[in-house]
C-alpha cells in the first residue's frame, strides 16, 4: 500500500525548486568555475526534492524570497 | 623539511619497559652537585639528563645549554607503589575481576554484549565511558566467579591509596601494592577492552609504579640565589625525598628488618610518590618546604588559572604591547592616541639605517634614553648593544648604514589600539601615536562608540607594529578614518556623543547671536578665521552698530563649501507617521534641516545630524567628500560644540525636575487620580459581572489588560503634563530631545510619576496568598496594591511603592545579566562557525574548500558599510538632488 503524502511544494513558505537539465548545470558550473561537489547540498530525502523525481547527482535551482534582494537564486546538489 | 599529517593521537600508560627504554640515566643518589661544583654522576642533576649550567655539554646528545632539550631518567623503586591518579580506577578493576583467575566477573553473554557495545561506540567515534561504567557496575555485583567458581571477597577502597579485602566473616586484610599488582597482571588481554582500555597501550598493572620516570633537569631547573647558593626546584626536592626513602627501604629489607618497619617505610614511600604527583590530595597532609610553604608538584604545575594550560599555553602575553587606563582628550585628532611617555620609552620600533635616515637617527641616538631616543642598536657586525648614559654619544658617532636601531615610539608612529571584548572588527583600529605626559592613554571621545568605551576606569591595549608590511596594512585597512562607516548598518559609528550633541544643539537652536569676539573665540581653534558676512547688527548701549553672527551661520563654517543636504532631525515629532504634513522649513521645532551651498539654512543640529549611529551630515560628507573630509568634520564639529558649550556652561541637577505647584496638582488630578478612579470603575464592573471579555481572553485577563492599559496611559499623561511645564531650556529636556543623553521617560519618572511596575509583562501578583504585601487586603485589585507607583523619584516613594518597585527592578536586573551572557555566547558560536567564510572576487561566499555558501554575498552583493543604510542607493536623496524636490514630500 502506498503511503499518502502531503506535498509541501507550492506552499508560500517553501521556495520554488526546479530540476536543472544537463546543459544548464554545465553552464552554471562554468560560470562559477566550480566542480559539482562544490555546490551547496540538499538531501534526496528532503521533502522539497523527493516529490519532484530528482535523483542523487542532480542539481536543483531554488528561487528564494530575500529581504535584501527581493528574489535570490541558489543551486543545490542532490545527495544521498 | 617534509610535511607530515597528524592522523590521530593515542593515549596510554607508560610501561616499566618503556620508562627504562626512554631513560638516559638511572638515578640512585639523592645529591645534586658535588664538592667540585659539578653535577654528580647518577644524581638528580645528572649531566646525562640535560644541562642547565652554561659551558657544560650534555653527555647524551652533546648539546650545550639551550640546545639540549633534556632527557628523562628513571628511579628503580624498591617496592611497587600505587599511582594516586589511578587509585580509583584500580579499585574499580579490583572489584570487577576475579581474585583467583583475574577474569572480569561477567557471564559469557553479558561479556559479549558489553564488548559489542564498546565496539559500536568506537565505530561512531563516541564516548565509551557510559558502557564502561555499566561493566564495572554489573561485574562488581557478582560474588562468585563464573569461570573458576571462586567466592569473591568485598573490596573496600581506603582513600587515597589503600585497598582492604573483607570476607564473609567481616575479617579485613590490607592488600599491599604487590598483591594488587599481582591481581592486575592476571587479567587476560581479552578482558581489558571491557574497561575501555587497549592492552597494547595500557595494561592495568602499569597503573602500579615500579619504575619512576625522572623528568629532565631542564623541566626543573635550579636557580642561583644572590648569595651564590643554589635553590632547587620543588620537583627536585620531592625526588630527593623519594630516593632517600627508597634507599632506606632497600637497606632495611636487605638487613632483614621486622615487617612492621618495612611496612612503615613502604607507606612513607607511597606518601612521597603520591605527593610528588599531587600535593593537594584530600585526607593526606601536603608535603612542605623547610619554610612551611607547600611544595608545587606535578598536578599543581598544570592546574588552575596560573597552571600550564590556562596560564602558559592559552594565556601567553604578547610583546610590544601596553595596557593602561584611558581618559578623554577632545584636543587630539580622532585617529590619534595619547601615549604616556613612560610607555613610549619602553616600546620600540626597529629601523634600518640607510643613507637617507642616517642623520635623523644619529640625532635620535644622541639623545640616548631621553625620550625620542633609542634603547638598543645592532651594529653592522650583528652585535647588539644597549644604549646607555655612557655610550650613546659614542654610538651616535659610530652609527653607519646597515645598522639597526630600536628607537622609542614617537609622534606619528602607527599602532593598533584595542578594547576587550573584541566583538567586531572596529574593536581594534589603527591610531597614530601622540606622546604625552601622564600615565593614561588619551582617546578622542568621538571614537568611544566603536570600542564601546567610557572613562569610568576602562583599560585599553596598544600594540606596536613591527614590520613595514604590518604598518602598511594597518594604515590602509584599519585606520580610524577608514572605519567611520559601520560595516554592520552602513551609518557612521564614529561621531558626536553627549555634550557634543548638546553643544551644537545649543549653538544652532533658535537664532542665537554672537558678537565678533565670541564668534572668533569659537572658530579660531578650528583654524577658521573667515567668519563670513555678519547676519546683521544691533545697537549697543553706547549707540554703535555692532555686527553679529548667528549660531547656524557659525556651524555652516565647518561644512564643506557647496554642500547640499536635507533631512529631519530626531526632534521631529513624527509628523508624517501621524498622518500630518511635515511643516518643513516652518517646523516649530526646527526639526527640518536644510543645508544649501554649505550653509545651514534652517533646522537645528541634533543627534540625527552629527551623532554616532545616526549622523546624516557625517555620512553625507563621507560619501561625497571622502574620509579625510569626514574626519575633519567630526573633529571640527566636536571642537565647535565644546567651544560653544563652554561659553554658556551646561549642568543638570535636582532642581531640573522641579514642577510648579499647579503642575503637580494637574498631574495628580488629571493623570494619576483619574486613572486610579477608572481602574476602580473597572474592578467594580468586573465584580458586578458587567465586564465583557475580550476575544480569546478570560474575564480576569481582560480586566488585567484593561487596567494595565489604563495605568500605562496614566504615566504617559503625567509625562505629557510635566513636559508642558518643562521647556527646552530645561537641561534634561534639552538632552533628551536632542538625543544627547537620557529620554523623556527618564525625566517623566523623575519629575512626574514612576508608573506601573511589572514582572513578566504583568502587574505584580506575587507575594502572599491573594496579596502582594501585608499592607493590603487579600483580593485587593486596586492599582496601588499591584505595583503602580504614583510618586515620582524626586518626591520619593512610599514604603509599599518602594518594595514593589524593587520587585520589578530585580527582574530587569536579572534579565539584562542573563541576556548579555546568552547573546554573547551565541555570538561567539556564530563567529566560530562563520570565521572561515570569504567573499571571493566573483561575488560568491565560499568556505575553505571552495564550496559555495552563497551565490551572491547577502543575496544582493552589497557591502553594508558602502551602502546607504543597507540599500544600494537612497532613491529619495538622488531625486531630491536632481529635481530639487524635498525629501518625502
Ligand atoms: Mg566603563
Ligand atoms: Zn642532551
Ligand atoms: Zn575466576
Ligand atoms: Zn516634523
Amino acid at each position: 500500500m502506498k503511503k499518502e503524502t502531503l506535498s509541501i511544494l507550492g506552499h508560500e513558505l517553501v521556495s520554488e525548486h526546479i530540476l536543472m537539465d544537463e546543459s544548464e548545470v554545465k553552464e552554471l558550473l562554468d560560470k562559477y568555475k566550480i566542480r559539482k561537489v562544490q555546490l551547496p547540498k540538499i538531501k534526496v530525502s528532503d521533502p522539497a526534492i523527493n516529490g519532484m523525481g530528482a535523483e542523487v547527482g542532480d542539481v536543483v535551482k531554488i528561487t528564494r524570497q530575500s529581504r535584501t534582494a527581493g528574489k535570490a537564486l541558489s543551486f543545490r546538489l542532490v545527495m544521498e | 623539511m617534509r610535511l607530515k599529517r597528524i592522523k590521530g593521537i593515542k593515549f596510554g600508560l607508560l610501561s616499566p619497559k618503556e620508562i627504562r627504554k626512554m631513560s638516559a640515566s638511572k638515578i640512585i643518589t639523592p645529591d645534586t652537585y658535588g664538592e667540585d661544583g659539578f653535577p654528580i654522576e647518577l644524581g638528580l642533576v645528572n649531566q646525562r639528563i640535560g644541562v642547565i649550567d652554561p659551558g657544560l655539554r650534555c653527555k647524551t646528545c652533546g648539546g650545550r645549554m639551550g640546545e639540549c632539550p633534556g632527557h628523562f631518567g628513571h628511579i628503580e623503586l624498591a617496592a611497587p607503589i600505587i599511582h594516586v591518579g589511578y587509585a580509583k580506577m584500580i579499585y574499580r578493576i579490583l572489584a570487577a575481576t576475579c581474585r583467583r583467575c583475574g577474569k572480569v566477573l561477567l557471564g559469557e553473554e553479558a561479556r559479549a554484549k558489553f564488548l559489542d557495545g564498546i565496539e559500536q561506540q568506537k565505530e561512531k567515534q563516541a564516548d565509551v565511558g557510559d558502557v564502561v561504567k555499566l561493566v564495572f557496575k554489573e561485574a562488581a555485583k557478582n560474588d562468585v566467579c563464573p569461570f573458576c567458581d571462586e567466592i569473591q571477597k568485598r573490596i573496600k577502597y581506603d582513600k587515597p591509596t589503600g585497598y582492604i579485602e573483607i570476607d564473609k566473616e567481616d575479617k579485613e586484610r590490607r592488600l599491599m601494592p604487590t598483591d594488587v599488582r599481582e591481581r592486575l597482571e592476571k587479567i587476560p588481554d581479552d578482558d581489558i577492552p571491557l574497561f575501555g582500555m587497549d592492552p597494547k597501550n595500557a595494561r592495568p598493572e602499569w597503573m602500579i609504579i615500579t619504575v619512576l620516570p625522572v623528568p629532565p633537569v631542564t623541566a626543573r631547573p635550579s636557580i642561583t640565589l644572590e648569595s651564590g647558593q643554589r635553590s632547587e626546584d620543588d620537583l627536585t626536592h620531592k625526588l630527593v625525598d623519594i630516593i632517600r626513602i627508597n634507599q632506606r627501604f632497600m637497606e632495611n629489607r636487605d638487613a632483614g628488618a621486622p615487617q612492621l618497619i618495612i611496612e612503615d617505610l613502604w607507606e612513607l614511600l607511597q606518601y612521597h610518590v603520591s605527593t610528588y604527583f599531587n600535593n593537594e590530595i584530600p585526607s593526606i597532609p601536603p608535603a612542605r618546604h623547610r619554610s612551611g610553604r607547600p611544595l608545587k608538584t606535578m598536578t599543581q604545575r598544570l592546574k588552575g588559572k596560573e597552571g600550564r594550560f590556562r596560564g602558559s599555553l592559552s594565556g601567553k602575553r604578547v610583546n610590544f604591547s601596553a595596557r593602561t587606563v584611558i581618559s578623554p582628550d577632545p584636543e587630539i585628532e580622532i585617529d590619534e592616541v595619547g601615549v604616556p611617555k613612560d610607555i613610549a620609552k619602553e616600546l620600540t620600533i626597529n629601523v634600518n639605517v640607510i643613507e637617507r635616515n642616517l642623520e635623523a637617527i644619529r640625532e635620535t641616538l644622541k639623545r640616548g634614553s631621553e625620550h625620542p631616543g633609542a634603547n638598543y642598536v645592532r651594529r653592522s657586525d650583528d652585535k647588539k648593544v644597549k644604549v646607555t648614559e655612557t655610550n650613546h654619544e659614542l654610538l651616535a658617532e659610530e652609527l653607519g648604514v646597515g645598522w639597526k636601531v630600536e628607537r622609542h615610539l614617537q609622534d606619528g608612529d602607527i599602532v593598533l589600539f584595542n578594547r576587550q571584548p573584541s566583538l567586531h572588527r572596529l574593536s581594534i583600529m589603527a591610531h597614530y601615536v601622540r606622546v604625552m605626559p601622564g600615565r593614561t592613554f588619551r582617546l578622542n571621545p568621538t571614537v568611544c562608540p566603536p570600542y564601546n568605551a567610557d572613562y569610568d576606569g576602562d583599560e585599553m591595549n596598544m600594540h606596536v607594529l613591527q614590520t613595514e608590511e604590518a604598518r602598511a596594512e594597518a594604515k590602509i585597512l584599519m585606520a580610524v578614518k577608514r572605519n567611520i562607516m559601520s560595516p554592520r548598518f552602513g551609518r557612521p559609528i564614529i561621531g558626536g556623543i553627549h555634550d557634543y550633541i548638546t553643544g551644537l544643539f545649543i549653538l544652532t537652536w533658535g537664532e542665537k547671536r554672537f558678537e565678533k569676539e565670541k564668534a572668533q573665540d569659537m572658530l579660531h581653534k578650528i583654524n577658521i578665521h573667515d567668519l563670513g558676512e555678519p547676519a546683521g547688527s544691533f545697537e549697543s548701549s553706547s549707540g554703535i552698530q555692532v555686527p553679529y553672527w548667528t549660531g547656524k551661520q557659525l556651524f555652516g563654517r565647518i561644512l564643506p563649501k557647496q554642500m547640499d543636504l536635507q533631512f529631519r532631525g530626531v526632534v521631529c515629532e513624527k509628523c508624517i507617521e501621524r498622518g500630518e504634513k511635515c511643516k518643513k522649513e516652518n517646523c516649530p521645532r526646527e526639526a527640518y534641516v536644510v543645508i544649501k551651498g554649505g550653509d545651514l539654512v534652517c533646522g537645528v543640529i541634533d543627534e540625527m545630524a552629527i551623532g554616532s549611529f545616526k549622523g546624516k551630515i557625517i555620512e553625507h560628507i563621507f560619501r561625497l567628500y571622502g574620509e579625510d573630509e569626514a574626519k575633519k568634520f567630526i573633529t571640527d564639529s566636536a571642537r565647535l560644540a565644546i567651544n560653544c558649550i563652554k561659553q554658556s556652561g551646561f549642568s543638570f541637577g535636582i532642581s531640573d525636575e522641579d514642577i510648579p505647584k499647579e503642575g503637580k496638582a494637574q498631574i495628580r488630578e488629571e493623570a494619576v487620580y483619574a486613572a486610579e478612579h477608572k481602574v476602580e470603575e473597572l474592578i467594580r464592573a468586573y465584580d458586578a459581572e458587567e465586564l465583557e471579555a475580550l476575544p480569546g481572553r478570560s474575564l480576569e485577563e481582560t480586566l488585567e489588560l484593561l487596567i494595565m492599559q489604563e495605568l500605562g496611559r496614566a504615566r504617559d499623561d503625567a509625562g505629557d503634563i510635566a513636559e508642558r511645564y518643562l521647556g527646552i531650556e530645561n537641561a534634561a529636556v534639552l538632552m533628551a530631545k536632542s538625543g544627547a543623553r537620557g529620554s523623556m521617560l527618564n525625566l517623566t519618572q523623575m519629575a512626574a510619576c514612576v508608573g506601573q511596575q511589572s514582572v513578566r509583562g504583568e502587574r505584580i501578583n506575587r507575594g502572599y496568598q491573594g496579596r502582594t504585601l501585608p499592607h493590603f487586603k487579600s483580593g485587593d485589585r486596586r492599582a496601588e496594591a499591584h505595583g503602580f507607583v504614583r510618586a515620582s523619584f524626586k518626591d520619593g516613594l512610599t514604603a509599599t511603592e518602594y518594595f514593589l518597585h524593587a520587585v520589578g527592578g530585580r527582574e530587569a536586573l536579572v534579565d539584562t545579566a542573563v541576556r548579555t551572557s546568552q547573546s554573547g555566547y551565541f555570538q561567539r558560536r556564530l563567529i566560530n562557525a562563520l570565521q572561515d567564510l570569504e567573499v571571493k572576487n566573483d561575488g560568491t561566499v565560499r568556505e575553505t574548500r571552495g564550496t559555495v555558501v552563497q551565490f551572491k554575498y547577502g543575496d544582493d552583493g552589497v557591502d553594508p558599510s558602502k551602502s546607504e543604510c543597507g540599500k544600494v542607493v537612497d532613491i529619495d536623496e538622488i531625486i531630491s538632488d536632481i529635481v530639487e524636490v524635498d525629501v518625502g514630500a
